[in-house]
């Protein structure tokens, strides 16, 4: 007894002293397996709250792959086989008696290309508290303006909220879908590649939200454009067929990376 | 001679067209041929149709539907048969709703893909195929014998339920599978569960496709003589159902009953009766349109 708890201070303090801010996710040999293609390979990566980091790498390294893990969401294709250790906030999400509801609702994400439900803005906001139960019409007015206010949209939706969300643009229906994650108040936003869909001028303001964001969220991003990484992120893991090859401070990885293929990824040698 | 070097050499113009004309032939020919085909089944009914309508509009009345049958052709009524026809389908759309959107979604979102399921599959597109008789006999033999109902209103409105049901389950999943999965994650990624997504999302969306698909079934049912007629439905009754356990008949049956008889009358009632039918499959045909065009969502 005496020991055990000996050990876990142990790991507690390492831990500390390697991050100094608490975890939100802590990875450790993290494999991932669609059939026969091993997908993820003993992947550890350790991820700080309340800030961003940037996943980077070419197509199919696995990068979507390792994101969709983190909210289980690669349970939704019967072939994925999965082993290792996932811990959210020091419990492990693959524990038998963990329920993968709870999970969701406080891991949120977004998706590549906007998804709206075939609802208006009000009800695609709303979605996520009813399910969870809330059904007080002031309550749920409240949620749909501060998750809107803070998805940087509500002045282009306050006057139409009753309209279908398919009437609005490309970029604001993926900030509308980030508001819709934050109506169900998450501690992480998942975001898979949100721009990659969108003109550069909705990719800024989705930056930006990003930035205002990371306040009060821990926020993991899957990109494929490098200045994206560089610009929002204070963390970037480099990701190559299926093995994190590094992940350091952003500034460091994209000035003095430590490894080869890293430098040659990011200076556009390929990929 | 500000074209000349564009102007296409002799012999390749010769090369080129013949091989170009054949082309341009072959367009036209199955231009042609979709064409007649298109204008062949739209004259055979319009043919069908003026022959219905002349023979039957003069006979158009009230009494055609506030009478009971007669053995007098101008005493003669649909009223039975309507009010059969209105209870079967009170029977039928609530039956095969439920059983034909609960499988369609069962197979959609809960069952596993395994070989199985592709063989259930097949096999329910297949029974869309079966003759309607077949489904008579199998009334015949479960609702009316075994299970006691008789040739009563519930076990035709069974009858016809399970005759359709593989049409709405096609449809159903058809829709169903339509649904984009993005929209489905994105419900998933919130800590719905399945249920709620497929009450909250899957099925809303999928609703003006399934109702769609029930409708034209339902219009199928409307129109099944040998199935019932097999079933043992009366073809002279003097009243209207009171309840589930009633004996009736339907608008096909008396339809079919007053077109074997040899009186010149009760051919002319029986396109008159044709013609009463005929406009209720318009009327529900278009609030299929309408629900189609009205509540399709565009992804």
């Amino acid at each position: 007894m005496q020991t055990k708890h000996e050990n876990r201070s142990v790991e507690d303090n390492s831990i500390n002293a390697e991050e100094k801010a608490p975890l939100a996710y802590n990875v450790e040999q993290l494999n991932l397996w669609y059939a026969d293609n091993h997908a993820l390979q003993d992947i550890s990566m350790k991820i700080p709250e309340k800030s961003v980091t940037a996943i980077i790498g070419p197509s199919g390294c696995g990068k979507s792959t390792f994101i969709k893990t983190l909210n289980r969401m690669t349970e939704m294709n019967p072939i994925v086989k999965t082993n290792g250790s996932i811990k959210y906030r020091e419990n492990e999400i693959f524990a038998k008696n963990f329920s993968v509801e709870y999970l969701r609702t406080k891991v949120g994400m977004v998706f590549q290309n906007p998804n709206p439900f075939p609802k208006s803005i009000y009800d695609n906001v709303t979605y996520g508290p009813k399910i969870h139960g809330i059904k007080d019409k002031k309550t749920l007015d409240e949620i749909v303006e501060r998750s809107l206010k803070k998805a940087a949209i509500w002045d282009e939706t306050k006057d139409r909220l009753k309209e279908n969300a398919f009437g609005l643009s490309g970029g604001q229906q993926q900030r509308l879908c980030i508001a819709r994650c934050l109506a169900i108040e998450p501690d992480i936003i998942l975001m898979d590649e949100p721009t990659s869909a969108l003109d550069p001028i909705s990719t800024l303001k989705i930056e930006e939200l990003v930035q205002e964001l990371k306040k009060d969220y821990t926020i993991v991003i899957v990109t494929h454009n490098m200045q994206q990484a560089a610009r929002i992120s204070d963390s970037t893991a480099f990701f190559l067929n299926g093995v994190i090859v590094e992940h350091d401070q952003t500034d460091k990885i994209f000035s003095s990376p430590e490894k080869k293929e890293t430098e040659d990824y990011i200076s556009g040698r390929f990929g | 001679m500000k074209f000349a070097n564009t102007t296409v050499p002799q012999e390749v113009q010769k090369e080129n067209s013949p091989q170009l004309s054949k082309r341009q032939i072959w367009n036209k020919v199955f231009k042609g041929v979709c064409f007649t085909a298109t204008a062949f089944s739209i004259a055979m009914l319009l043919i069908l149709l003026v022959r219905i309508v002349t023979q039957g509009a003069g006979f158009l009345d009230w009494g055609l539907l506030t009478n009971f049958a007669s053995r007098n052709a101008e005493d003669a009524g649909l009223l039975a048969a309507l009010a059969g026809t209105i209870w079967l389908m009170l029977v039928t759309a609530p039956v095969s709703f439920i059983l034909g959107v609960g499988t369609a979604v069962y197979l959609e979102e809960y069952a596993p893909r395994n070989k199985f399921t592709n063989l259930l599959q097949t096999n329910i597109s297949n029974l869309a195929g079966v003759p309607s008789v077949v489904f008579g006999l199998l009334g015949l033999t479960i609702f009316n014998r075994l299970m006691g109902m008789g040739a009563s209103v519930i076990a035709g409105g069974l009858t016809l339920s399970l005759l359709v049901l593989p049409i709405i389950v096609v449809a159903s999943r058809e829709a169903i599978s339509a649904v984009p999965t993005d929209v489905k994650h994105a419900s998933y990624a919130m800590g719905a569960t399945k249920w709620q997504t497929i009450f909250r999302i899957v099925v809303p969306t999928a609703l003006p496709g399934v109702l769609t698909g029930t409708i034209l079934a339902l219009s199928r049912a409307i129109g099944e003589t040998a199935p019932i007629l097999v079933l043992g439905a009366l073809t002279y009754v003097a009243s209207t159902p009171s309840n589930l356990f009633s004996n009736f008949t339907a608008m096909p049956v008396q339809i079919y009953n007053w077109t074997g008889r040899p009186q010149q009358e009760f051919q002319d009632i029986a396109a008159a009766g044709i013609i009463i039918l005929l406009l209720m499959l318009l009327v529900m045909n278009s609030i299929a349109v309408f629900i189609r065009s009205k509540f399709q969502k565009r992804f």
